[in-house]
């Protein structure tokens, strides 16, 4: 863009609109735009190519919050859970470099599970791009495939605008992450600042696609004829916050909704219509009755492998309603009888005005039985074992007891996640922060710091294995200097849960590198200044617990649980769903 | 289902990086693009992508979905051959003493429509235009007389049944023109900046 082109041919500013405009640097264009977009906290970290942004910033600090991260990776973790409690986009910076690229992990992970985030990255000077310069990397060509767009700003001039863009491309349609790359010589430059404008239009995005009223008719005509209607939903509902339209649609039809561990939390667990988990490690009855319902209705969900099992087993009896927003998700996995292309904040009460009310009861007996003999098998003993070792299931179950079911809780990846999103018992929605589609072990910690800021009101606890805590660790860093009140709460198994069972059950108990080996975590935790505690006795957990829920600010809690229980039920992997194992 | 060849057609903004972002689409799925051309369209700042692939149609279908998932990507169509008008072109560079000496090489360029484009004394370029399997018997036979450089370009392609989407294109961007490129131009300074 040549802007002295620009002005040349322009006619006369008046007097009027000169002062209008006034000369800043792109950094300060950068903070400015964030400032308009109501952002207020930032997570980063400095380097040399974004040097010119921080020192900006350093006369922004009484408008934008900036934590500093003890990662960049922790950055763009916490991003996304200050994304996923607070429903406001994330925002990370990073250097050029090893900065960028530690953000990679994180953008892999918002992009399969849909969080909105904008990332900007400092780049090396324009003229020394392809150069292999000190700390240069190909950022662009490196996170596209991670990205739900990017663009490489080399002209302040673009600053306000590609910012605006990136806003308005992250937060809306399925969001999901936009890095912004900015090389040096941008963020130095003054250029003419003609004040902010907000984007709510790209002519080549169409963020919703336009609703086909036909379908939503041939979807009703289908519900209001089904014996046994099933609902399966996802994150979509909670990040269309479609949660009243959601409910008032199965209300109205009675029908039990399952969902998927993104959408966990966008229906009260006490809700009687919901019947819980779907997946590979989820509730027995959605698992066993997918392949029993006759119509079955997927509202924000993707089908992921994990949920499907077997895809030519699955659900092969019914009719396939989805609801999606995105239409590349309609027949990637499941072929839809009626697809319902839409956000279901729009496309659910116009389902919902055209069902006629209705009540299931006796297939939603179905549900119970199934789960009475789930709580028979699995349950009770999980929950509330008499003797033995200590359970996960136990410690989340004594949890929920004592936060009122009202407490955010973060989660890692792996055995423990299963549980705390099998037991956990929530209110209301947004309660949930989990990595769900990449599995991104070392997500928890910095994940939960990001959740607190995003509801620094609530009760936001960590609970993270012994393995994953490993990984993000430093984070307590992070904790330490800027006091975020998170409870990390460790299930320490002395293995790498996941991978053992796996290894147990389909491997012959061929232990191969599982038995990972912990720290003193307490004294880690002393060592940053976070109080701590351990606990190996049963009689001791509930006291810990409610001491660790207690204290005023972030506190460590690490409880020994028995070492080789695995997770059930589960689908092994190849088989279909309704041939899910109790044991 | 049936592989087969399909030829896929991307309306897209003119951005830079969008050629990786269309390729990734095809390489992450470890599926071999056979051609690519990239071009504008008819309407000024729409950019047109016609990519060649031998997949199912239920692959590709998926595949032209995440395509047009894409923000910079405007509209994206599927057709089989028999639903587009095709051509790719070929140049030949062959020995002009072969050329004035043998009589079967002037009979076989008549035969498939090659005309000279340069001539010197050294050598003469041949360029046709046609279907891949034409250009490839053509290649076949000038091997035998000393073909010295051959290339053929990528498929270009017309939709037969396109009408619709020109006057949406055309009536899109009337309504709202594209934004200018802005490119690197920094790249030749670099002697004139000070950097750290």
């Amino acid at each position: 863009m040549n802007t002295l082109e620009v002005t040349k041919d322009a006619p006369q500013a008046t007097l009027e609109e000169k002062a209008k405009t006034r000369k800043i640097s792109g950094s300060q264009a950068v903070l400015e735009a964030l400032i308009a977009e109501g952002a207020d906290t930032i997570f980063g970290y400095p380097g040399g190519a974004i040097m010119p942004i921080y020192d900006a910033l350093y006369d922004y600090n009484d408008r934008l919050k900036h934590i500093l991260v003890r990662h960049e990776q922790g950055g763009i973790h916490a991003a996304q859970g200050y994304a996923r409690t607070s429903g406001k986009t994330g925002v990370v910076f990073a250097t050029s470099g090893p900065g960028a690229t530690n953000l990679v992990t994180g953008l892999a992970d918002a992009m399969i599970d849909s969080n909105p985030l904008v990332c900007v990255t400092g780049q090396v000077f324009a003229h020394l791009l392809g150069t292999d310069a000190f700390q240069e990397t190909d950022v662009i060509n490196i996170t596209t495939p991670v990205t739900k767009w990017n663009y490489q700003v080399t002209d302040a001039c673009e600053i306000p605008a590609a910012i605006a863009k990136a806003f308005y491309i992250a937060s809306t349609g399925r969001p999901g992450p936009v890095l912004i790359d900015i090389t040096k010589n941008a963020q130095l430059q003054l250029f003419d600042y003609e004040g902010y404008t907000s984007c709510n239009h790209v002519r080549s995005y169409r963020p919703a696609p336009i609703i086909r009223k036909e379908y939503i008719a041939q979807a009703a005509e289908l519900i209001n004829q089904a014996k046994k209607p099933f609902v399966l939903f996802g994150q979509g509902v909670i990040l269309g916050k479609a949660e009243q339209e959601f409910k008032a649609f199965i209300e109205k039809t009675g029908i039990p909704a399952a969902w998927t561990i993104m959408g966990l939390s966008a229906l009260p667990t006490e809700h009687p219509l919901n019947v819980g988990m779907l997946g590979m490690h989820g509730n027995y009855a959605p698992n066993v009755l997918t392949n029993e319902c006759d119509v079955l209705i997927a509202i924000g969900m993707r089908f992921d492998d994990r949920v499907t099992g077997r895809l030519d087993k699955y659900a092969k009896q019914a009719k396939i309603i989805h609801l999606d927003i995105d239409p590349a998700e309609i027949d990637k996995n499941v072929k839809a009888t009626v697809p319902v292309w839409g956000d279901c904040k729009e496309t659910l009460p116009l389902l919902t005005e055209l069902v006629q009310a209705n009540q299931h009861q006796e297939w939603l007996e179905k549900f119970r039985t199934l789960e009475q003999e789930e709580v028979k098998e699995v349950i009770n003993s999980e929950l509330q074992p008499e003797e033995g070792e200590m359970t996960m299931g136990e410690v989340i179950n004594i949890l929920n007891e004592l936060t009122h079911d009202d407490a955010v809780f973060v989660t890692d990846v792996g055995q423990h996640q299963m549980v705390a999103c099998r037991y956990a018992r929530f209110k209301q929605s947004k309660s949930n922060v989990t990595s769900g589609g990449l599995g991104t072990m070392g997500f928890g910690l910095p994940a939960a710091i990001g959740a607190w800021y995003g509801a620094p009101e609530r009760n936001v606890i960590a609970i993270i294995g012994d393995g994953g805590i490993q990984m993000t660790i430093q984070e307590l860093g992070t904790i330490m200097q800027f006091g975020a009140k998170v409870k990390i709460l460790i299930l320490n198994n002395q293995f790498l849960g996941m991978v053992r069972q796996w290894q147990q059950l389909f491997h012959d108990k061929r232990y191969s590198f599982v038995n990972i080996t912990s720290p003193d975590y307490v004294a880690v935790a002393k060592g940053y200044y976070i109080p701590g505690k351990r606990v190996d006795q049963r009689a001791q957990l509930r006291e810990a617990l409610q001491e660790m829920l207690d204290h005023d600010g972030a506190y460590l809690l690490e409880v020994m649980v028995g070492k080789e229980n695995n997770v059930f039920p589960m689908v092994p992997q190849g088989s279909s769903v309704s041939e899910i194992r109790l044991k | 289902m049936e592989k087969q060849e399909y030829t896929i057609t991307v309306y897209t903004e003119n951005s830079i990086g969008m050629i990786t972002r269309i390729a990734i689409i095809f390489s992450r799925r470890k599926i071999n693009i056979e051609s690519l051309n990239t071009s504008p369209s008819e309407v000024h700042g729409i950019h047109r992508f016609t990519i060649v692939i031998t997949e199912s149609e239920e692959v590709v279908r998926k595949l032209c979905r995440q395509i047009e998932k894409q923000v910079e990507v405007l509209k994206t169509y599927y057709n089989t051959n028999d639903e587009v008008i095709w051509q790719e072109q070929a140049l030949y560079k062959v020995p002009t003493s072969i050329v004035t000496e043998k009589a079967p090489i002037e009979r076989l360029l008549r035969e498939y429509g090659a005309h000279a484009v340069v001539i010197r004394n050294d050598y003469t370029v041949f360029e046709t235009a046609g279907h891949r399997e034409e250009i490839d018997k053509l290649t076949e036979a000038l091997a035998e007389y000393n073909l010295i450089e051959f290339v053929r370009s990528a498929r270009i392609a017309i939709i037969k049944d396109s009408e619709g989407f020109h006057k949406k294109l055309k009536q899109f961007e009337q309504a709202e023109p594209a934004e200018e490129v802005v490119e690197n131009e920094y790249l030749n300074k670099q002697d004139k900046v000070f950097t750290m």
